[in-house]
């Protein structure tokens, strides 16, 4: 079937190449009767069908072309009706015409005349004027408007070139000239006149400008003239000096300020806004103007910078933070003034940097008074410590930890008060705080580091400077509580200080290497406080020592008598001991000892260890002396070695442990220097019983104690010419005796 | 610490006096006097080191009179010492005396050994007795002599610190004979620690050491005095050594723990001041020929070597060292510690160094331990290189 579909086969019976032979024949050979039968009956219905199709179409067809005839015959009868009114429209034109041109003709002569007398009248009024020019010009001048005689006189200015040659023109010229000449000059006299005013002024030059008089010269005349003013005002301000601050600041605003913003917005408008006009040579006069302009304000201003810092100086050495503040403030925004009418340079700029020397003068400032403040909290301090002892044992006077807290305390509120003041520098409104210059160099320079830091490392050095070799005087009382505050500082008040200083100065957001972390800062504060609790401990010792030593330098060993007491000195350093770790014991906590048993086994315990250190003591025969020797330096070998002046811990036992050790070892070093008796070694050894039964309460490690107590004895036995201990037992009832 | 082996030797009795034997100047040689209150147990050691075998040989003498406080070395005669004892009286007191005291010639080597405990490797043998020269008159000024110095190139003089004076005596002849005496006056008893001839200004200056300040006394102007350091140090000043390459500079060390540096021409501030030990300083040594070494001793039981090139005599180092071989931080020493030594168990009361070998140096603590060290070859390298 795919034959059918093929446009050229000539056996498609749709195709125009259909050939109805072939496809008969086709049709006969390729099938049956029935279908070609049946075939026979499709076409001839399918060819019935188109022939009807075709009658319709040929039908409505020919009445469509029926009624388009009849429109075409209307349409011809219509126009020729139109032909006729058009050519009735065109006659009538052509006669309105000619009537017109009549009219106008008729008219003509009588306008001519019209306008020439016109032009004579206006000429005569211009004559006239110029007649009356002079002398109208000389009553302007006498009623002072000069304003309106130079417009007058520009007016006629033109007419008067324009005719010049003629003679009767001449004289009015020469006339106004005259008058002219006087107007300037009177004109100048008010730049000469002191009294005149900015604006005054500002009018005259417009005028003299008007006149065309050369503008250079103008320039530098109205400046010289302002620059007298300006200098007056100045030198007011400066004999002002002695003036509230504020009120020095607005006479500098209103005063001075403002006439130079006069100034130099009339000599904006005057010589270089209004020779944009023309075009010409204006360029060149324009930068010699504002050249000018510029040098003039620069000088001025630098006077009055200089006048402003002066005074602020002078306020700070006396005044209110706030006031300060304000009225910096008030100067800085005056200059936004000036700022906008001299766009060459940013005034702004320096007032900021003043702004910023007086918030750096004010922490400097500060510094001291803390600095002072501190130094007299110590001096009080070192007052009140010294109080009690001439009164006698008043307990009135307020105690260590008290006295601590309270210049902690008074230190913290002193700083964090200070920092509230100078927060008024940062307050919103400030025109000059807004400037990130003024502000990233005000907190971090000048208050964080400036300011808190700088108070710390003064705080510190300060401690630090009681444990330099020239302080003799020193309580050791100050040194503990110098001590304990660095501690204080370093454990909470450094960061606390410093994060409220960085929250009020936003300064930490800038972490750059200029800022001090607050680690350092509480490393050195804990290194001062190492430094002083050492020197406490060395000035302790030696008290200690000296009584020691001067116990066993001053007795004749050699020639004691037996033994009955313990020596008072003894009972002296227990007292002195026990008055150290009550001190102590008010700052420091107690502190790690090595091993803790209760009270009422201590004594018979300490024994005991003593016992296990040198064994049968009395029962040493001369003869065994050796031997104990060998058994003391066995003990060495394997007991550590003891540091003397080593660094101790920030607590109670460590602290009493360094100066029992400073005060033992010398009396170890003083016994070696001496030759006992048997009597004299008796006594060394009930003394140093008796500092056994008492100090081992005192130390972190008592075996510490007992270790050095039993090397004194047993360098008093090696120095002793007839060694002989006491008898345990009689040792005990001398001591508990004591 | 130390990077050379160290000789040890131990004494059965405990000792403090220690020098070395100055006029020996071949053999490294040092004095040891021991304390022992049984007086007549006492005895001189002279112990020299073998090098070659690392070990000591010593001879003894019994130095029966009294317990010794303190040796001196002639300067001229290696067989002369003086020495200052504390001895007993019938009365069962202790007095303190002074002699000058003559060795016995070196025997063969062929004397009994006593027995001892010591240090191992050392080989001891007796010997005769000292010979006693003759004795100090010092009773009669004072009780305690403190030392009896020769004059540093005089043979026949010797200085005597007695209590708060300071006897120059004779001894050229046979009996000594007072020539001049010093004294220091001053509320409150004073008392002279120690004192020591100054080998500058032709020797005629003589220094001494009391309570906290060190004084320096003109032996021509009738014994004025010429310069003093008031408060060297806060607490008792324990030694001192004069620089003896550069005048004026003097070493000090005190109970305070601290060893100081003085240019006494400005007696107000220390030159240079360090804290390197943990207890008090009790002796302090400039090297004879490095005065950049300086040694302390003290009841730490330690020893500290200290480095104070920037105030020695050769500053820069070895003149004429060429720089550039070794780098600059080498090339220096630098000041501060150079070795801590820690083999003392007990407070080392003296420490010398040794004339014969200015590498070699001698300590003597409490408990009768001598030992002898060499400075570490690193900083005896950088010195000389």
């Amino acid at each position: 079937m795919a034959d059918f579909d093929d446009i050229d086969n000539p056996y498609n019976i749709n195709g125009p190449n259909f050939c109805p032979e072939m496809y008969v024949q086709k049709l006969l050979k390729g099938s049956s009767l029935k279908q070609v039968m049946d075939n026979e009956a499709e076409i001839v219905r399918d060819t019935q069908s188109l022939h009807s199709d075709m009658q319709t179409l040929v039908y409505e067809n020919y009445n469509k072309f029926i009624s388009a005839t009849d429109t075409v015959k209307k349409m011809k009868s219509d126009f020729r009706v139109m032909e006729d009114e058009m050519e009735q429209l065109a006659a009538n034109m052509e006669e309105i015409t000619k009537s017109s041109q009549q009219i106008s003709s008729t008219l003509q002569e009588t306008r001519q005349q019209f306008t020439k007398l016109l032009g004579v009248h206006s000429l005569l009024k211009r004559l006239q004027f110029l007649f009356k020019l002079p002398a109208k010009l000389s009553a302007r001048i006498k009623e002072e408007q000069y304003a309106q005689a130079v417009q007058d006189y520009i007016h006629a200015q033109r007419v008067l070139e324009r005719y010049g040659n003629m003679a009767s023109f001449q004289g009015i010229q020469k006339d106004c000239e005259i008058i002219l000449g006087d107007l300037k000059q009177r004109l100048r006299d008010q730049f000469k006149n002191k009294e005149a005013s900015a604006k005054d002024l500002a009018k005259a030059v417009d005028l003299l400008l008007q006149l065309s008089e050369p503008a250079d010269q103008l320039c530098a005349e109205f400046l010289a003239h302002a620059e007298t003013r300006l200098e007056e005002q100045l030198g007011i301000l400066d004999s002002f000096q002695e003036q509230d601050l504020l009120e020095f600041v607005d006479m500098g605003s209103k005063g001075f300020l403002s006439d130079l913003c006069l100034v130099v917005a009339s000599y904006n408008d005057m010589f270089i806004n209004r020779h944009t006009s023309d075009v010409h040579a204006s360029d060149d006069f324009e930068t010699l103007a504002t050249g000018q302009l510029s040098k003039f304000v620069m000088e001025r201003m630098e006077k009055y910078f200089a006048l402003v810092s002066s005074r602020v100086e002078k306020q700070q050495e006396v005044g209110e933070t706030l006031i300060l503040v304000r009225a910096l403030d008030r100067f800085h925004r005056r200059l936004q003034a000036i700022n906008t009418l001299f766009q060459h340079t940013d005034f702004t700029l320096t007032g900021t940097n003043i702004a910023l020397k007086a918030g750096r003068r004010q922490c400097k400032i500060h510094l001291q008074a803390l600095k002072g403040h501190f130094w007299e909290a110590l001096t009080r301090v070192r007052q009140t410590l010294a109080a009690p002892k001439a009164a006698g044992q008043d307990k009135d006077g307020p105690s260590l930890p008290e006295l601590l807290t309270s210049v902690v305390l008074a230190t913290r509120v002193k700083v964090k008060n200070v920092l509230q003041d100078l927060l008024v520098f940062l307050q919103p409104d400030l025109m000059f705080a807004m400037k990130p210059m003024f502000r990233e160099a005000f907190c971090v320079d000048g208050v964080r580091e400036g300011l808190v830091v700088g108070f710390m490392h003064h705080l510190t050095a300060t401690a630090r400077g009681f444990c330099a070799p020239g302080h003799h005087s020193v309580p050791p009382a100050l040194l503990l509580l110098l001590s304990k505050m660095c501690l204080d500082f370093e454990s909470t008040t450094v960061r606390e200080l410093l994060s409220h200083t960085d929250d009020c100065f936003d300064a930490g957001v800038t972490s750059s290497s200029a800022v001090t972390p607050p680690t350092e800062l509480c490393a050195n504060m804990k290194a001062a406080a190492q430094d002083l609790l050492n020197h406490y401990v060395r000035m302790q010792g030696l008290t200690v020592s000296q009584m020691l030593r001067k116990s066993v330098e001053t007795r004749d060993w050699l020639h004691t008598i037996e033994p009955r007491n313990v020596r008072a000195v003894m009972k002296r350093v227990v007292e002195d001991v026990a008055a150290m770790d009550a001190q102590v014991g008010l700052l420091y906590e107690e502190g790690q000892r090595a091993e803790r048993s209760s009270d009422s086994s201590r004594r018979t315990h300490s024994m005991s260890v003593s016992r296990q250190f040198r064994p049968n003591w009395s029962s040493y025969a001369s003869s065994q002396l050796d031997q104990s020797a060998i058994a003391t330096n066995i003990h060495k070998l394997f007991s550590e070695r003891i540091e003397i002046f080593s660094s101790v811990g920030f607590s109670k036992v460590s602290i009493l442990t360094g100066i029992i050790k400073i005060g033992l070892k010398t009396f170890i070093e003083c016994v070696r220097l001496r030759t006992f008796s048997r009597f004299g070694l008796q006594q060394i050894q009930v003394d140093t019983h008796y500092l056994q039964l008492y100090l081992w309460r005192f130390v972190a490690d008592e075996n510490l104690v007992l270790f050095l107590l039993d090397e004194v004895l047993t360098s008093t036995v090696h120095r002793c010419l007839d060694p002989v201990l006491m008898e345990p037992s009689v040792m005990d009832i001398i001591c508990e005796r004591g | 610490m130390a990077d050379d082996n160290s000789i040890i030797y131990g004494l059965e009795f405990q000792a403090r006096a220690l020098a070395p034997q100055l006029a020996e100047t071949e053999a490294v040689r040092f004095f040891v006097g021991t304390q022992s209150l049984k007086f007549t147990q006492n005895q001189i050691h002279l112990v020299e080191l073998d090098e070659e075998h690392s070990y000591v040989n010593t001879r003894v003498f019994p130095h029966s009179t009294g317990e010794i406080w303190s040796v001196s070395p002639s300067p001229v005669s290696a067989d002369v010492i003086s020495t200052c004892y504390n001895t007993i009286t019938e009365d069962n007191s202790c007095v303190m005396k002074s002699a000058l005291w003559r060795l016995p010639p070196a025997e063969t080597e062929d004397q009994t050994d006593v027995d001892q405990e010591g240090g191992s490797g050392s080989h001891h043998s007796s010997m005769n007795p000292l010979e006693c020269l003759c004795e100090l008159d010092t009773m009669q000024h004072g009780k305690e002599v403190k030392v009896s110095v020769f004059h540093p190139t005089d043979g026949s003089r010797v200085m005597s610190v007695v209590d708060n004076h300071f006897l120059l005596f004779d001894v050229g002849e046979s009996s000594p004979k007072l020539i001049s005496k010093g004294t220091l006056e001053g509320k409150g008893q004073p008392r002279f620690m120690t004192g020591k001839w100054n080998s500058h200004h032709k020797c005629t200056q003589f220094v001494t050491a009391s309570e906290c300040s060190i004084r320096s006394w003109d032996l021509r102007e009738d014994n004025k005095q010429a310069w003093c350091i008031d408060g060297a140090h806060s607490q008792l000043v324990r030694d001192f050594d004069i620089n003896p390459n550069k005048q004026y500079y003097i070493a000090s060390g005190g109970d305070d723990g601290s060893t100081k540096f003085w240019d006494v021409r400005n007696p107000s501030e220390p030159v240079i001041s360090i804290s390197d030990h943990s207890h008090w300083v009790w002796a302090v040594r400039y090297n004879h020929f490095h005065d950049q070494l300086v040694l302390t001793s003290s009841s730490d039981a330690r020893l500290v070597l200290t480095s104070v090139a920037s105030i020695s005599s050769e500053p820069d180092g070895h003149l004429g060292a060429p720089e550039d071989e070794v780098d600059s931080k080498n090339g220096r020493l630098a000041d501060g510690i150079l070795a801590t030594y820690d083999q003392h168990e007990d407070s080392v009361y003296s420490v010398e160094w040794s004339v014969a070998d200015p590498w070699t140096f001698a300590s003597l603590s409490y408990d009768g331990r001598l030992v002898i060290n060499k400075v570490p070859k690193a900083v005896k390298y950088k010195i000389l290189l």
